[in-house]
């Protein structure tokens, strides 16, 4: 009542019905549905609420084991592509920190304010392209033909058209920039916030950079560094449009293991439980990093 | 170790702007210096000049004789105490003060031990596991000493750090600052623009104002006996009476002002017809004609305000020439002589007043 009060009754009342369909409409009950999609068999409709319609981990026992008339022990085939993706988006996630720190670091301590704004302005110009016309973009920039190797054709450096795209470059690169500004932002924010004295005390105590960086700006900027790691991270494992146009033609990504049981399988089951297990993985393992930097959530958001 | 500091002709620009013109000054093995003016006259300039954070446009610094051109701030024997402090607000008073040694290697028991010595110096035992966001104004502040102190400088160079801090606090480290300095012995360069902090603490001031080294002498000195018009008119208070010269005597010059003739020292040999500022202080000035050398240093005023302080009142006259005098009266416990409104006699002694080149004064 005393948020009543304090609000009055349009604002606490529109705030109330807002995060209450928020919440409830858009992420607990279709999630809620997923769930429940995923411990159920694949049946045609008109079996649907029949009698062979129980609840059953067969969809996340796939995952694992296969078929049980297979003769390997594991899926290996699918669990392949999980850890894949795991282990390719977190070197992504370091790639565009190992890009991104010393670039914010540069915009926020040491440029001076107009040159600040230019480089905000060249980061974030590019990202008014979409990202399919981005990714294409950058598979004709990878293709044999494509720039990339003309010029270094050209020059003469290479005898052979390198193939970036089965070598996963052009994914790797694909992925680092779609995502580059959500690492960017947190980081640069909070390095923003440290008083540039501290800098120049450690250095006048006789700090060399190195140690500046991991003592005293890196500590400090630490729940920005985690908010990226974590949005760039959750992203890419999640991606589907880049791994799909930029993936070489061996290298699977999780999602579109996913995608292809809801789309070509036709089987919606087996799909959320993937998904499921995909969104679960990089929750736990994203805690256990926090845990690991002793990051608490709530300094993550501010 | 300590060593002093040689400042060879620096001038420090920034772009068309002068920062620092022309300073040349030795500030001596194991002194408290101190760079006393207003703000934007270039003292914090020569303190990062110093410590290596700016490279001199013109000119060198020397420390303990060793030229420091082309030596960053990271290996130069100096230690900077920052307006702020720049505590690192993450690290606990004890890393804090050992995040020097930590830099050179230092181990874990030995840094540990020497935080407790510095502790102690700083009357802060038993408190190195504390947060600095625990600790209040004046501890930090020592904390921050501390920190310099444990790299074991020749020389530290410390920039208004006691601004931050209220004035009973700030009286009480001026104290401390002095007896931390004679117990450690080391070379002190200090910046400010407090004339007390300034008066109190230092062997030897630099009055500095827009660049420019005004003069560099004990307090008592720079008090007594002011260079120029700027210096007597920022280190303490001052009343300036403006006019030309009339007659020289042996040390004394005579200038005719707008509210008469007034005898003072002559300290810089100025000749007649040459324009001048006599200055008479007010705890200089007498109530009544006793002072007077015989038809000078006679002024008349009305009494405007008078505000009473306790050990002293200070009572304000608007003088022949329509300038406001101040006078600065012991408090003898009667009731005061002087009522708003009525008309004074005042007068001083010529030994106390001094006839400067006309200059620029503070403030204006």
């Amino acid at each position: 009542m005393r948020f009543v009060r304090r609000n009055g009754l349009f604002l606490s009342g529109y705030l109330l019905v807002a995060v209450t369909v928020w919440i409830v409409f858009m992420i607990v009950l279709p999630q809620l549905y997923m769930v429940d999609f995923s411990f159920r068999p694949n049946l045609p409709l008109n079996e649907i609420g029949g009698p062979d319609d129980k609840y059953t981990l067969e969809n996340y026992r796939y995952l694992v084991f296969g078929r049980p008339t297979d003769e390997a022990l594991l899926n290996w085939l699918h669990l392949e592509v999980f850890f894949r993706t795991i282990i390719a988006s977190i070197c992504v996630t370091l790639l565009d920190f190992c890009l991104c720190y010393p670039l914010a670091y540069y915009m926020a301590q040491v440029a001076r304010g107009g040159r600040t704004r230019l480089l905000l302005l060249l980061l974030i110009l590019p990202f008014w392209v979409n990202e399919i016309l981005r990714a294409f973009a950058f598979r004709l920039l990878f293709a044999s033909g494509g720039m990339i190797n003309t010029a270094l054709l050209g020059l003469g450096l290479i005898e052979q058209p390198i193939d970036f795209l089965r070598a996963d470059v052009a994914l790797y690169a694909g992925l680092s920039y779609a995502y580059i500004l959500l690492m960017m932002f947190p980081i640069y924010n909070a390095v923003e916030s440290l008083d540039h004295n501290q800098v120049e005390a450690a250095r006048d105590l006789g700090a060399p950079w190195w140690h500046i960086h991991l003592f005293v700006v890196m500590p400090f900027a630490k729940p920005g560094i985690a908010a990226g790691c974590t949005m760039v991270f959750m992203l890419s494992a999640g991606a589907l449009a880049v791994p799909q146009i930029l993936g070489g033609p061996s290298s699977l990504w999780f999602t579109q293991v996913i995608y292809d049981w809801f789309y070509q399988g036709g089987n919606w089951p087996q799909g959320s439980a993937y998904a499921f297990v995909l969104l679960i993985a990089c929750i736990l393992f994203v805690l256990l990093v926090m845990r690991l930097f002793k990051v608490g959530l709530g300094e993550i958001a501010r | 170790m300590s060593a002093d500091v040689e400042l060879d002709h620096i001038t420090v620009r920034f772009g068309d702007y002068v920062a620092v013109d022309d300073a040349d000054l030795r500030v001596e093995d194991g002194e408290f210096f101190s760079f006393l003016g207003p703000s934007g006259c270039g003292k914090t300039t020569i303190l990062r000049t110093i410590s290596g954070f700016l490279e001199p446009s013109e000119g060198g610094v020397r420390i303990g004789g060793r030229d420091m051109r082309g030596i960053g701030p990271n290996r130069r024997p100096t230690a900077l105490i920052f307006q702020n402090l720049a505590l690192f607000p993450l690290m606990s008073v004890a890393d804090n003060i050992t995040y020097g040694l930590r830099v050179r290697g230092v181990s874990g028991a030995e840094r540990r031990r020497k935080a407790d010595e510095l502790l102690e110096l700083i009357a802060l035992r038993g408190q190195g596991d504390k947060k600095v966001g625990e600790l209040s104004g004046g501890q930090r502040q020592r904390v921050a000493i501390a920190r310099a102190l444990a790299v074991e400088p020749d020389v530290l160079l410390l920039d208004e750090p006691l601004s931050a801090l209220d004035l009973k606090l700030r009286q009480h480290m001026r104290t401390e600052l002095r007896t931390i300095q004679q117990r450690v012995g080391i070379t002190f360069i200090y910046i400010t623009h407090d004339q007390g902090e300034a008066l109190t603490m230092s062997d030897r001031i630099a009055v500095m104002s827009d660049g420019v080294v005004q003069q560099i002498d004990q307090g008592a000195t720079v008090y007594d006996n002011p260079a120029t018009s700027f210096v007597a008119s920022f280190v303490g208070e001052n009343n300036p009476f403006f006019g030309r010269v009339s007659r020289t005597e042996t040390g004394f010059a005579v200038a005719d002002t707008a509210s008469g003739a007034l005898v003072g020292r002559n300290p810089q040999g100025l000749r007649e017809g040459e324009k001048a500022i006599v200055f008479v202080r007010p705890e200089a000035l007498v109530v009544g004609n006793g002072a007077a050398n015989g038809q000078a240093n006679v002024i008349r005023g009305m009494v405007t305000n008078a505000e009473f302080e306790g050990p002293t009142v200070n009572l304000y006259l608007r003088v022949e020439g329509g300038r406001e005098v101040m006078l600065l009266m012991p408090h003898s416990g009667g009731a005061p002589s002087l009522a708003i409104g009525e008309e004074a006699v005042v007068s001083f002694d010529p030994q106390r007043a001094v006839v400067l080149p006309e200059g620029a004064l503070a403030g204006e």
